[in-house]
């Protein structure tokens, strides 16, 4: 299955991180760096299981992902450039 | 016994949630000193102990809790300031403790190796080591200390002597010297932390790493509190029971608190004869302090609930289901918690948005911080609502209960209004990221608990016994001075000088029907809201030669204000502009006088239109 991005999944979904992405045009240049920066320094690197846990009603964002022995909470738009390999979608 | 001489200074750093400041509460015990760092609001919190052999001091800094040496909030940009030498009037320390929850490594790795880089000499604290143990975490410590080359040792900073073995680490490593040079220290790219992360994977599977599945319980606590219908449904419920805990949980102790403040006036009454004495001690001292000591009760139980969901790891999952909601007004969901303080106080509110990323978003939350219904409000709603609306029952509902939610609700909505239109009036804005650790669920420690409480009722106590009464005497005087005319035929206070005052500003304040004496309570109130009806309490008891002051108070106000008036002072303090701690704290947080004017300003103009229109709309309706 191709890889697909974080910000795609529903509740349920699982899957191992491939990549994280610097994808400037959804969150603009300096944004997406300190995303990006967080994200790995919280530890979405490749290779890390990672379950979305949580969405919340009615638009299905932001969402809750487990990622090892932690929660995490982010938009669906800051989930964008962590693209996923998924072993069980929903 | 001398004082040592061989004194090391140590920093203690961790990332949120490692139990840092409870392993600093252990070693250095109530040996602790509470500062700003200079120019910043950015609590400083200092410590010492003496180590076993009595021949060192060592001096603890517990810095604030970070991810990264890279900030993205105030806190972060201080420890890393500080860690590099670049703070200002802060020598940078000796020695630096990272401490680590042994049951998450994997997010709390990259900080010491971080860390390590700088070259100050470091000890790990592995902490959290008795529910690693317990849970079924499997870690050669031996070996990861090998493969990190700096000391390793286990703590427990919940339990008697946990801190133990860092105790005595820190008192037998040679003395690292002074340091020499400032720290060389530059940002690491991408690819350098993604490196970083790489070598920790490679050493928690050297020091043979495993941690356990995660509790099945705690799972399905998850899957309740952020499911997306039953989860606002319990927040809620939660913020439901908490307000009904604050008003009829409190009863009780009030009562109690109200009745010893009736009976001490009684005692001086007794014992003293009538003079300028006796009534400074009973019409200013017991009778003002009275009127705002009794909401203490609801003061410490908001905080308890408040603290409760904080420890237990709620507060940043209830963050989690209002970041959308909260977004369209162009707030972020981590803007929640510290409106959710402001309900019990807007300063510790307006202090709790440090924690906010963005200056902007931070900002609006500070500004709209005071228009959620702070306790010090309650005294003044339960006074007007007790005089003028009927205990008569509407439905299932009380009508004096519907008129006390639709001014908190009030309020909420003000501030959405607020918040969105200064959203609009900045125009479009860089984005503002949510990505929030959601920590582990924790059973709250009763002694953490308390300890906090004891720290929020230290804080209004010492507001009490200073501002407060202060203010309390000074109007007694204001209001005592000059004596009546001989043959006057009005009550004595109105040819006092606080008469005199509030007979002035009851110009500004008729258009929207406030008497005299509400004018002048208006006065002292710009110290703290609450002593508003202390100072009715004050002024109408100096009209009056009988004994209970507060429960006179209610028929008083019933009989001399009619209901449109009521329903204005109500509007009014629904915006209550007037309260110095909160502007001198938006003074300090925000480092200038701008924002604490612009508030005090839009406050003010609120509150009046607000008042105007109420009391226009209520006349016309013959009340």
């Amino acid at each position: 299955m191709p890889d697909v991005s974080l910000s795609t999944l529903r509740k349920g979904a699982r899957g191992t991180i491939t990549a994280v992405r610097h994808n400037p045009q959804s969150l603009g240049d300096e944004a997406q760096s300190t995303v990006s920066r967080r994200l790995i320094e919280l530890g979405f690197v490749a290779g890390e299981a990672i379950e979305v846990i949580a969405e919340v009603w009615p638009f299905g964002d932001p969402i809750a992902v487990r990622l090892g022995a932690t929660s995490f909470a982010l938009r669906r738009r800051e989930a964008e450039g962590v693209m996923v390999e998924v072993m069980s979608a929903v | 016994m001398a004082e040592p001489t061989d004194i090391v200074r140590v920093a203690l750093v961790g990332v949120p949630n490692s139990g840092k400041t409870a392993l600093f509460n252990r070693l250095t015990g109530n040996r602790q000193k509470v500062a700003n760092y200079a120019g910043v609001t950015v609590e400083r919190k200092e410590g010492f102990f003496i180590g076993r052999r009595g021949t060192r001091k060592i001096q603890v800094l517990d810095l604030p809790g970070t991810y990264s040496l890279v900030p993205t909030t105030l806190d972060e940009a201080i420890t890393r300031d500080f860690l590099v030498g670049r703070l200002a009037g802060e020598a940078p320390p000796e020695m630096v403790v990272c401490v680590v929850d042994e049951t998450n490594l994997q997010l709390n790795l990259r900080l010491v190796l971080e860390l390590r880089e700088l070259g100050v000499p470091m000890v790990v604290a592995l902490n959290f080591s008795d529910v690693a143990e317990s849970r079924g975490f499997r870690l050669d410590r031996t070996r990861l200390e090998s493969e990190l080359r700096v000391p390793v040792v286990a703590t427990v900073a919940v339990a008697a002597g946990g801190e133990r073995a860092l105790a005595e680490t820190l008192d037998e490593v040679p003395h690292p010297g002074p340091r020499l040079s400032n720290v060389q220290w530059r940002e690491p790219s991408l690819d350098e932390i993604a490196a970083t992360q790489l070598e920790v994977r490679r050493i928690l599977r050297s020091a043979r790493y495993e941690q356990p599945l995660r509790q099945r319980a705690l799972a399905r606590l998850d899957a309740v509190v952020m499911h997306p219908l039953l989860g606002p449904l319990v927040l809620a419920v939660l913020l439901f029971l908490i307000f009904q805990a604050v008003f009829s949980w409190a009863a009780i102790p009030m009562d109690a608190i109200h009745n010893a403040v009736g009976w001490a006036g009684d005692q001086i009454r007794d014992w003293l004869p009538a003079g300028l004495l006796r009534s400074l001690l009973v019409d200013g001292v017991i009778a003002g302090l009275g009127s705002v000591l009794v909401f203490l009760p609801q003061i410490i139980i908001l905080f308890f609930f408040i603290l409760l969901l904080e420890e237990s790891g709620y507060l940043p999952r209830a963050a989690f289901l209002l970041d959308r909601f909260m977004g369209s007004v162009g707030l972020s969901g981590r803007a929640f918690i510290p409106l959710l303080s402001s309900f019990a106080c807007a300063v510790p509110g307006i202090m709790a948005t440090r924690t906010i990323p963005n200056m902007r978003d931070r900002l609006t939350t500070i500004m709209i911080a005071p228009l959620m219904t702070c306790s010090a409000r309650l005294p003044v709603y339960a006074l007007i609502i007790a005089a003028f609306i009927p205990k008569q029952a509407v439905g299932p509902f009380n009508l004096q209960g519907l008129v006390l939610f639709t001014l908190y609700l009030a309020g909420i909505l003000a501030a959405m209004a607020v918040a969105w239109l200064i959203k609009r009036r900045s125009g479009p804005q860089a984005y503002h990221p949510l990505l929030l650790e959601l920590p582990e669920y924790h059973w709250p420690r009763l002694s953490n608990l308390l300890l906090g409480l004891w720290d929020r009722v230290k804080v209004f106590l010492n507001r009490v016994g200073t501002v407060i009464l202060s203010l309390m005497v000074v109007l007694w005087f204001l209001s005592s001075f000059p004596a009546p005319p001989p043959g006057a035929t009005g009550p004595a206070i109105s040819y006092s000088f606080a008469g005199m005052i509030g007979h002035a500003l009851a110009v500004i304040f008729a258009p929207i029907g406030f008497n005299w004496q509400i004018s002048l309570a208006l006065v002292p109130g710009l110290a703290a809201r609450e002593v508003a009806v202390g100072a009715l309490g004050t002024v109408y008891s100096l009209e009056q030669a009988s004994g209970d002051i507060t429960s006179a108070l209610t028929p008083m106000i019933a009989q001399t204000w009619s209901l449109a008036t009521a329903l204005s002072l109500l509007a009014w303090f629904v915006f209550a502009p007037q309260c110095l701690s909160t502007l001198a704290t938006v003074r300090r947080e925000t480092n200038s006088w701008r924002y604490p004017l612009i508030m005090a300003a839009y406050l003010f103009a609120l509150a009046y239109l607000a008042s105007f229109i109420t009391y226009h709309v209520a006349r016309g309706f013959g009340l």
